[in-house]
C-alpha cells in the first residue's frame, strides 16, 4: 500500500514538472537570465554587437551626475503625483455613481471604458491634434494660445491628462467590482438610523472598498512610474519640452536604443526597479493605517 | 412634509448623478468623435479659424493617403499573427502550468513558484535589452516570431489560472482519478474545461496588451511591413507630423478592428479586464 503511493506521488511529480516545464524554463530563458544580464551590464560599457566590458561603477556615478537623469526622476515622480490622486478619485467617483440606480449603466460603463481597448498610440495622436497650439480646438474654445504639449512647464500635466482619461474607465471598472460586493443592508440600516448619504459613504463605502481601492491604486502606481508610450507618442524627440517631460523609462528607451548605451541604459533600468520597489513598500506600509481587511 | 423634502432631496441626487455622467461621457467621446470628423475634412478646413465642427464636404482622401504611406495590411496581418500566437501560448502553457502549481504536488513547487512571482514583479523594460539580444543573435529581428517572443511564456497567465483553479474543489480531479483518467486526461478533459471564463479573461487582457505594446515592437520590428499597428502609427507621426487629417485616419484604421471587437464583446472584455484586474 505505502509503496503504491509513493508510486502516485512520484507520477504526481512527473507530471507536475512536465506541467510546469515550458512555463519555468521559458521564464527562466526570457526573464530570470535577461535580469541577471541588465543588472550586470548596468556595470559595463557596452562595445556593441552584444558585447560588454567592465567598468565597475561608472555607469551609475555617471548618470546621478547626470541632471536629464535627475529631471527624468523628478519627471516621473510629478506624473505619479499628478495622475494617481486625482485619477483614483475620479474613478471612484465614476464607479460610485455606476453601482447607484441609474439608466443605461451599461451604456455609460461601455463608454468610459473605451480608452482601455484602443492602443495608447492611437488615442495619443487625436490628443495631439486637440492640444495643438495652433489649430488645436481646445486653444480655439478657449480662445487662449498655451503650448500644450511644447511648453515645458505645461506639457507633463497635459501628459497626465491623457493618462487619466486613458485609466478612469478601467480603474472605475475594478473599483465598481469592490463596490458591488457590499452588502445592501449596511445601507439600509444606516438610513433607519438617519445617515445621509455623505456620511454612508465615508463610513460604509470607503472601507468597505478600501481593500480593491488599495490593489488599484498599487496598480496605478505601478504603471504610472513605468510609464512610456503615451509620452513618447505626445512628445517626440525632438519637442523643445522633451527634458521636462521625458520619463525614466523613456530616457532608457532612449540611452538603449537611440544612443545605444545599453550599460548606462542598463542602469536606468536598475534604479527605476528600486524606485518601483521602494514605492511598493511604502504603499504596503501604509496600508495598515487606513485598508480595512475585517470584512 | 418630511418626506417630500427627502423625495426632493432623492431626486436632486439623481440629476446631479445624471448630469456628471454624462458631462463624464461626453469628455470620453469627444476625442474620439473629432478624431472622425478631422480624418473626413480637407487639411485647409481642419486648420481653419475658427473651426468648423462638421466636415464641408466628406473626403475620404484620407483614409487613402494613410494606406498608402503605411502597409496598413501588414500591420493588420502582423497584429494579429502577434495577438493569436501570444494568447495560444499564454492560454496553453499557463493553463499547464497554473494547474500543476494549484492542484499537483512536486519538488521544487515553492521556488519555482517564486520565479513567476518575481517576473510579475519586475517590470518589462528591465528584460527587454538583453530579449532584443536574443533575437538579433537568433537572426529573428524583423519577424513575426520576434513580435511574438517575450510572450511565449506568461507568469501572469500562470498565477491567474493557478487562481482559478484553486477554485476548483480537488473531489473532481480524484472523482476523474477515480473513473481511469491520469493526471493529463483529468487536467484536461475534466478540469481545464472548468476555467473557460478565467481562459477567455485572459484572452482578453493578452489580446489587449499585445495590441497595446509600443516598446517591444518598435525596438526588434524595424522593417516598416514588419510594424505592428502602434509602431506603424509611431512612424506615421513622424511623415505626417501636421497633416492631422491623415494622422487621424491612420489612427481609426488602427483602431477600428479591437474597438469593433469591443462593441460586440463588450460584456467580455470589462469583465474580462475586471477580473485580471491587478496587473
Amino acid at each position: 500500500m505505502n509503496k503504491k503511493m509513493s508510486k502516485a506521488a512520484s507520477s504526481e511529480q512527473r507530471w507536475g514538472w512536465f506541467m510546469v516545464a515550458p512555463t519555468i524554463i521559458g521564464l527562466l530563458v526570457l526573464n530570470v537570465w535577461p535580469f541577471i544580464q541588465t543588472i550586470w551590464a548596468s556595470f559595463c560599457e557596452h562595445l556593441g554587437f552584444g558585447h560588454y566590458r567592465f567598468i565597475g561603477l561608472d555607469n551609475y556615478i555617471n548618470m546621478f551626475q547626470n541632471a536629464d537623469f535627475w529631471k527624468a526622476t523628478g519627471n516621473t515622480l510629478l506624473f505619479v503625483v499628478l495622475t494617481v490622486p486625482v485619477g483614483i478619485f475620479l474613478s471612484l467617483l465614476v464607479a460610485v455613481m455606476l453601482n447607484a440606480k441609474v439608466k443605461f449603466k451599461g451604456g455609460f460603463r461601455t463608454i468610459f471604458f473605451l480608452p482601455m481597448v484602443c492602443a495608447p498610440a492611437a488615442v495619443t495622436m487625436v490628443w495631439r491634434w486637440i492640444f495643438n497650439a495652433d489649430y488645436g480646438v481646445l486653444n480655439q474654445i478657449f480662445g487662449t494660445h498655451v503650448k500644450w504639449i511644447t511648453d515645458p512647464n505645461v506639457a507633463l500635466i497635459s501628459c497626465a491628462v491623457v493618462a487619466i482619461w486613458s485609466a478612469i474607465g478601467y480603474d472605475a471598472v475594478l473599483l465598481l467590482s469592490g463596490l458591488q460586493n457590499i452588502s445592501k443592508s449596511y445601507y439600509e440600516a444606516a438610513s433607519i438610523d438617519g445617515a445621509g448619504k455623505i456620511k454612508q459613504f465615508f463610513s460604509i463605502t470607503l472601507p468597505m472598498v478600501s481593500p480593491t481601492l488599495f490593489v488599484t491604486m498599487i496598480m496605478r502606481l505601478m504603471a504610472s512610474l513605468k510609464v512610456y508610450d503615451l509620452i513618447y507618442m505626445m512628445v517626440e524627440e525632438t519637442n523643445p519640452a522633451l527634458t521636462n517631460v521625458q520619463s525614466l523609462i523613456y530616457l532608457f528607451y532612449r540611452e538603449s536604443f537611440v544612443a545605444g548605451s545599453r550599460g548606462s541604459g542598463s542602469a536606468i533600468a536598475v534604479w527605476t526597479v528600486l524606485l518601483i520597489g521602494i514605492a511598493t513598500v511604502f504603499q504596503f506600509w501604509g496600508q495598515k493605517k487606513w485598508v480595512n481587511y475585517e470584512v | 412634509m418630511k418626506t417630500k423634502s427627502l423625495e426632493g432631496s432623492r431626486r436632486s441626487t439623481k440629476i446631479v448623478t445624471y448630469a456628471a455622467l454624462i458631462i463624464g461621457s461626453v469628455i470620453m467621446i469627444f476625442p474620439f468623435l473629432w478624431m472622425i470628423l478631422t480624418s473626413l475634412k480637407t487639411q485647409t478646413e481642419s486648420i481653419q479659424v475658427p473651426p468648423t465642427i462638421f466636415p464641408k464636404e466628406l473626403i475620404f482622401s484620407n483614409f487613402t493617403d494613410a494606406i498608402n504611406s503605411l502597409p496598413f495590411v501588414n500591420m493588420y496581418v502582423n497584429t494579429i499573427l502577434m495577438i493569436v500566437f501570444r494568447v495560444i501560448f499564454a492560454v496553453v502553457f499557463s493553463s499547464m502550468a497554473g494547474y500543476a502549481f494549484a492542484k499537483l504536488n512536486f519538488k521544487g513547487k515553492n521556488i519555482l513558484f517564486g520565479i513567476v512571482l518575481m517576473q510579475m514583479m519586475l517590470p518589462s523594460q528591465i528584460f527587454i535589452i538583453p530579449q532584443y539580444q536574443m533575437v538579433a543573435k537568433l537572426g529573428m529581428a524583423n519577424s513575426i516570431a520576434a513580435l511574438v517572443f517575450p510572450g511565449i511564456v506568461s507568469a501572469f497567465g500562470t498565477f491567474f489560472l493557478r487562481q482559478a483553479y484553486l477554485g476548483i474543489p480537488n473531489e473532481i480531479a480524484e472523482a476523474a482519478y477515480l473513473d481511469g483518467c491520469n493526471q493529463w486526461q483529468a487536467f484536461y478533459k475534466v478540469m481545464a474545461p472548468l476555467t473557460t471564463s478565467s481562459v477567455a479573461a485572459l484572452t482578453v487582457f493578452t489580446a489587449v496588451f499585445a495590441y497595446s505594446d509600443l516598446m517591444w515592437p518598435l525596438v526588434v520590428n524595424s522593417d516598416l511591413n514588419m510594424m505592428t499597428l502602434s509602431s506603424g502609427l509611431a512612424t506615421l507621426r513622424g511623415q505626417f507630423s501636421t497633416n492631422f487629417p491623415v494622422l487621424m485616419a491612420g489612427s481609426l484604421l488602427a483602431m477600428l478592428p479591437m474597438v469593433i471587437l469591443y462593441l460586440f464583446f463588450q460584456k467580455q472584455f470589462i469583465e474580462g479586464i475586471a477580473m485580471t484586474g491587478g496587473k
